[in-house]
């Protein structure tokens, strides 16, 4: 998942006394797994995050081709360029299953699209940042994918079943980005010192930005609470956070890479790794706008959304053409 | 060099060269469809191209790669039609350009087909079912913008009136094609005019767009005497991990 500090309610968890009878019913749905529908009666605020975090995810995907899409005219063989390629246009597939999922919701893909574009909606802290030499495309889709996937397993099981739906579709296809990343890390890691210093260099920038993917701890928010009780989330920021870090530090190890974090070292009492948290001021400043690319990005978006207008326009003049001219021939 | 060592390069190069100008458009198109629609032809394109690249470095017999020729070559070695090598433009010149080759390639593979070469009858087997589904699309998107709003007219007639001279180019034999032909390998270019320009018709008559009465053609592109500036540009990026890291694996 892209979503990051997706707003509930703003409200607690209600207890079940302070449920009304449709509210129970439905959260008696939720507790026994069962689907929740677009045409199934549901509260306001579960409809509305929702939105806020399908939306957040959608945006991302399409966000998400430009920093790949920066490398896709240099990829140095054509293999790479077809991978990338097939990459991108995966991600542009999401965007779409995941707009029409919010469709559902009752509101439009325009509607959204306006809101990514005024910058009302965000998309995910990590396609703010650069993608600056080749191996960037490998630590893309080995953590950034690594990190989605991470997020996206558990919430094929989340309760709204077109959301649901889309992920287990979006699931498949993430894997083969992972994949295909941690095999340029390979060659990379694998290759001349240039390209092992490419490597490095791409993990020393990717890694935090990586870690921030999860989101700020969310023991203390009422929004994750509710979330969670609704299913929307699954696991806390912290715990897929752990995942991942656990996950990622042998495959590192066997790239023969470094992560970039003094503090990492294995603790057998957990089972799991001790390691240092981004830095959550700079994880805000660019929530706020003022990460290294969020000027471009959105400029980038905006124009090519700008430039198309006149695309728009003409193919729907022309297909009321065709339909007024099929009705008078009738 | 061999006529087929030609012939593969000229094919090649131009989706290795097309490929790489419609990838330019990733996430930049006006609809979110149309984005997975450009990657979807630059993808098929660049898969295209290491079948033709592939064939020419087998037959060329150096040992060289696809990936030797798409990367190490300069341009005065290169063989696409200038047709695509030309800018994108904005989006409606982006799609008149494709059109205007999806129509010539569908009309070549079909061709090769029954090429005497089996290793070019089977590349044109897989790539006629790619390039049959780019043609209908560059095709309906033409008529659409061309019978759309004032602008949209306007924006494809502009488009049309640029790119029209560089359509007689894909149709004009040199030696190497000829020797294509007499070995049964390719089709005779000028044989493939007269059902190109009817298909062409038609499609603008649809698009209430006007072919420039003026069939001058600029040539130079296949037989690689002179490309337009445009290349040269292109080859600084698309090579450049491979000429400033040479030897190395990606």
């Amino acid at each position: 998942m892209y979503a990051q500090m997706v707003k509930s309610t703003g409200e607690g968890v209600k207890s079940r006394d302070e449920m009304s009878p449709e509210e129970a019913a439905f959260q008696d749905r939720i507790d026994q797994d069962i689907k929740i529908e677009p045409k199934d009666w549901m509260p306001e605020g579960y409809r509305k995050t929702l939105i806020r975090q399908i939306g957040q995810h959608a945006h991302s995907e399409i966000v998400g081709q430009l920093p790949e899409g920066n490398w896709i005219t240099r990829a140095p063989t054509l293999e790479r360029k077809a991978i990338l390629l097939a990459k991108v246009q995966d991600e542009a597939g999401h965007g779409l299953y995941l707009y029409c999922a919010a469709e559902t919701l009752g509101v439009s893909r325009d509607e959204l699209t306006e809101d990514l574009l005024s910058g009302r909606m965000k998309y995910s802290s990590i396609f703010n940042y650069p993608t600056l030499n080749w191996a960037d495309m490998g630590a893309v889709g080995w953590l950034v994918d690594g990190a989605a996937i991470m997020n996206q397993v558990p919430l094929q099981r989340t309760s709204f079943g077109p959301y649901s739906r889309a992920m287990i579709r979006i699931c498949k296809e993430e894997s083969f980005h992972q994949r295909q990343g941690y095999d340029i890390m390979m060659k990379m890691a694998q290759g001349t010192e240039a390209q092992k210093k490419m490597a490095q260099d791409a993990l020393n920038r990717t890694w935090y930005p990586a870690l921030m993917m999860f989101g700020p701890s969310d023991k203390d928010s009422v929004h994750s609470a509710q979330s969670l009780a609704w299913k929307i989330k699954i696991d806390t920021n912290d715990e897929l956070r752990q995942r991942f870090v656990d996950q990622t530090v042998p495959q590192a190890e066997y790239l023969g890479l470094t992560i970039p974090d003094e503090n990492l070292k294995w603790n057998d009492e957990k089972g799991g790794y001790d390691f240092s948290q981004p830095d959550w001021e700079e994880f805000f400043d660019v929530v706020r706008g003022n990460g290294p690319c969020n000027v471009d990005r959105l400029a980038a978006r905006n124009k090519a959304w700008d430039d198309g207008a006149w695309v728009r326009d003409g193919l729907l003049a022309h297909a009321e053409k065709r339909a007024a001219r099929k009705t008078a021939a009738e | 060099m061999s006529a087929l060592f030609e012939f593969c390069l000229r094919m090649g190069d131009n989706t290795l060269v097309l490929g790489h100008r419609v990838s330019e458009w990733c996430g930049h198109a006006p609809v979110l469809e149309e984005d997975i629609a450009l990657a979807n032809t630059a993808l098929d394109l660049i898969g295209q191209t290491q079948l033709w690249l592939g064939l020419a470095a087998e037959v060329q017999g150096e040992g060289k790669s696809a990936d030797d020729l798409a990367f190490l070559r300069d341009a005065w070695d290169f063989r696409n039609a200038l047709l695509c090598e030309l800018p994108n433009g904005d989006f409606g010149q982006t799609l008149m350009r494709q059109y205007l080759f999806d129509e010539w390639h569908c009309m070549m593979l079909n061709a090769l087909r029954s090429s005497t070469e089996k290793r070019v009858s089977d590349i044109a087997d897989k790539a006629i079912k790619e390039a049959s589904y780019h043609l209908e699309r560059s095709r309906d998107t033409v008529i659409g913008l061309g019978d759309g709003t004032t602008e949209s007219h306007a924006r494809m007639q502009a488009a049309l009136d640029y790119l029209y001279p560089y359509v007689g180019e894909l149709f004009v034999a040199d030696g190497h094609d000829e020797a294509a032909t007499k070995a049964g390998i390719a089709p005779d270019l000028a044989s493939l005019r007269d059902g190109y320009d009817a298909a062409l018709s038609a499609t603008m008559a649809a698009a209430m767009l006007t072919i420039p009465d003026d069939k001058f053609a600029h040539k130079g592109g296949r037989t690689g005497r002179m490309h337009t500036e445009h290349l040269g540009h292109m080859l600084t990026q698309m090579q450049w991990l491979q000429r400033a890291y040479p030897g190395a694996s990606w």
